[in-house]
């Protein structure tokens, strides 16, 4: 193993990959802050380039951008509340109202260090346990990814803010209810359409989030302009970009880093699972860890509510390169598409690559790192610029907020009904959120939706349509068991809780 | 009960969840599929349940957090009117072009947020426009329709 690791380390460390995965991260960056560009178009993008290069270089490129992307992702979600890919929506939780409150450039750094550090801790776990995990993932059966859904859905709507629960179940059953417009998967048949035709392929992820995110905030924005209680105080650009960290923040970070980048990897390393639910999940672990006192801190900026999911996230990228790797089975759709560039280089994942071709398995790893060491020492010193964004005056930021979105949903369908309703889920979002009603379940919901349904047909349909699959096995017991917990403990409080 | 405005948007999603139910209830089939354990119809309509369950428990279980909204500090009618402008710009960006319609938006959501300085909303819309549309068209190669700019054969 230490041979191939060396091996992976002198191919990744040339000075013509450095330059590539530099290249890489750079434009990796940019693309990932556009609304609608995610690290699978990214990569998608650079696929026909690399087929120009040598495979480790090829790989190297793709590597950098990848990270570039997710870091890019990040930036967008912290800065303008303006999530591109699920896996960063988790982020804005917190990365935003920190953002809002003058310390965007420390927001930035807090996620540039949390990504290193879990993609470093999930690289030092893939040492050792790739192999064996492999195993594990493929125990998994759609029962407990119907379960661990559930789970996912509950945990979020329990950890908004007191007494919201109810209100978050209804945005959770509203996100699903929109994942399921359009066609069925396995019968083909369209479901609440209208017959109208632009809804036949369903409403796309972009359109949902930059209408409940980026474009309700700016419409908030403006609506509460005059309003006393929402003025934000000014803050100097010096203060704006500062990436410093102090003692008790770094404190912090060394609790929440260890126990977010385990449960990011281990659900990384589940196909199908991937970055979103791991973030998702991260967020709502830490909320509960937490003292009483930074608790009560979760979505107002809190530093262990940016640091959990912007490790998690990264964590789960490298564990999702598990199954790919070992297995042949990419686990997300970004690693759907490496494993597309990969067999273009005439590398074939799989048990074998693992014992026959070390030098490539490790080659891939080592540059998975490199690109995030390079990320990190481009994109630091650029977060005070880059924060500087928010110092725009609002006259011009909302517009750019708003074109962002639109463009956004124009480039991916150059459609009409698209913005039309975009902008009507928009205005919705906005009304339900002058009465507290909270996005990011509608989010989550939204993004698994399609795989719960998925998931549940294949577990009736096994059971033969008895329901008794969901104490069969006992993996799924014990998720729903902690679900119904989640979900009395909740109700239980809403109903006896004083005022 | 006490009634407010949370409460009343509880009522339209449990009326919401009601249609949404009567319309999964309508989902057409295939006739092997109709007694099958999962069809198309199997997911939405427990959807459809569970919306009406939260709703409805919302609705009759005590309001801890009553949000009250005082309406007169909120600024609707610019709000209204970005809307508008943005409607306008979905309406016309496909036959007019990207670059005339986003530069024209952003210019004119500038003017009606107070804005009046009219260099920096000039460099900030045509311009700026310019060097994004160049980005994404140009250097990614992500494909921008433009009828306008291929009538005067700026764009290929």
């Amino acid at each position: 193993m230490i041979e191939g690791i060396l091996i992976g380390l002198t191919t990744a460390l040339t000075f013509q990959n450095i330059l590539m995965v530099m290249v890489g991260c750079f434009f990796g960056t940019i693309i990932g802050m556009l609304p609608g560009l995610g690290p699978m178009t990214a990569i998608a993008l650079m696929i026909p380039i690399t087929y120009g290069f040598e495979p480790a270089t090829g790989l190297i490129l793709m590597a950098g951008v990848y990270y570039g992307a997710v870091f890019g992702g990040s930036t967008s979600s912290i800065l303008l509340n303006a999530p591109g890919v699920p896996g960063t929506v988790a982020t804005s939780f917190d990365g935003y109202p920190m953002a809002q409150q003058g310390k965007a450039g420390k927001a930035l750094a807090i996620a540039a260090w949390s990504s290193f550090a879990g993609g470093t801790l999930s690289a030092i776990y893939l040492l050792f346990m790739a192999p064996s995990l492999s195993k594990v993932s493929l125990s998994f059966r759609s029962p407990d990814y119907f379960a661990l859904m559930i789970l996912g859905l509950t945990a979020i709507a329990a950890f908004s803010s007191k007494g919201q629960f109810l209100k978050a179940m209804m945005m959770v059953v509203l996100g699903l209810m929109l994942a399921s417009v359009g066609q069925d998967s396995l019968s083909d048949i369209t479901r609440f359409t209208f017959n109208n035709m632009n809804l036949t392929d369903g409403i796309s992820f972009v359109l949902v989030v930059m209408a409940t995110f980026a474009m309700s905030e700016a419409l908030t924005i403006i609506l509460k302009r005059n309003d006393p209680t929402s003025a934000t105080k000014q803050v100097s650009l010096t203060e704006l970009g500062s990436i410093k960290i102090n003692k008790e923040e770094r404190a912090k970070m060394y609790k929440t880093i260890p126990r977010s980048s385990v449960i990011g990897f281990l659900i990384g390393v589940l196909p199908g699972a991937g970055a979103t639910i791991a973030s998702f999940l991260a967020y709502g672990m830490e909320r509960n860890v937490v003292n009483d006192e930074e608790k009560e801190k979760f979505g107002k900026g809190s530093v262990n509510g940016l640091s959990a999911p912007e490790t998690a996230n990264n964590a789960a990228c490298s564990g999702s390169f598990v199954p790919m790797l070992t297995l042949g089975i990419p686990g997300s759709g970004t690693t759907a598409v490496m494993l597309g560039a990969l067999l273009g280089f005439g590398v074939q994942p799989g048990p074998r690559l693992y014992m026959t071709n070390p030098e490539i398995f490790w080659s891939i790893i080592m540059s998975m790192y490199i690109g995030m060491v390079i990320l990190l020492i481009l994109n630091l010193p650029l977060i005070p610029y880059i924060a500087r964004i928010l110092a725009v005056p609002k006259n011009y930021l909302i517009p750019l907020i708003l074109f962002f979105s639109v463009t956004g949903i124009y480039v991916m369908s150059f459609n009409n009904f698209d913005i039309y309703l975009m902008i009507g889920i928009a205005v919705v979002a906005t009304y339900l959120r002058l009465y507290d009603f909270p996005m990011p379940p509608l989010i989550l919901a939204f993004v698994l939706g399609g795989l719960m349904e998925e998931n549940l047909r294949r577990s009736l349909l096994l059971s033969d349509g008895s329901w008794t699959f969901l104490w069969d096995r006992a993996l799924t017991a014990c998720i729903l068991t902690t679900t119904i917990l989640i979900v009395a403990w909740q109700i239980y409080k809403t109903m006896f809780q004083k005022k | 009960m006490n009634i407010n405005t949370t409460k009343i948007i509880s009522l339209l999603f449990f009326i919401f969840s009601a249609f949404y139910l009567y319309t999964a209830y309508q989902i057409q089939v295939f006739a092997f599929d109709e007694n099958a354990p999962f069809n198309a119809r199997t997911f939405p309509i427990y959807l459809g349940y569970a919306g009406l369950f939260f709703s409805g428990l919302k609705l009759i279980l005590p309001d801890q957090n009553t949000i009250k909204v005082e309406h007169k500090n909120l600024e609707y009618k610019k709000t209204g009117i970005l809307i508008l402008i943005a409607i306008i710009y979905g309406a016309t960006i496909l036959k007019v072009g990207y670059f005339l319609t986003t530069s024209l938006f952003l210019f004119a959501s500038y003017y009606f947020l107070g804005e009046r300085r009219w260099i920096l909303m000039f460099i900030l819309s045509f311009p700026f426009v310019a060097v994004f549309m160049y980005l994404l068209h140009g250097v990614l190669n992500i494909y921008l329709r433009d009828p306008f700019l291929q009538s005067i054969g700026v764009m290929g």
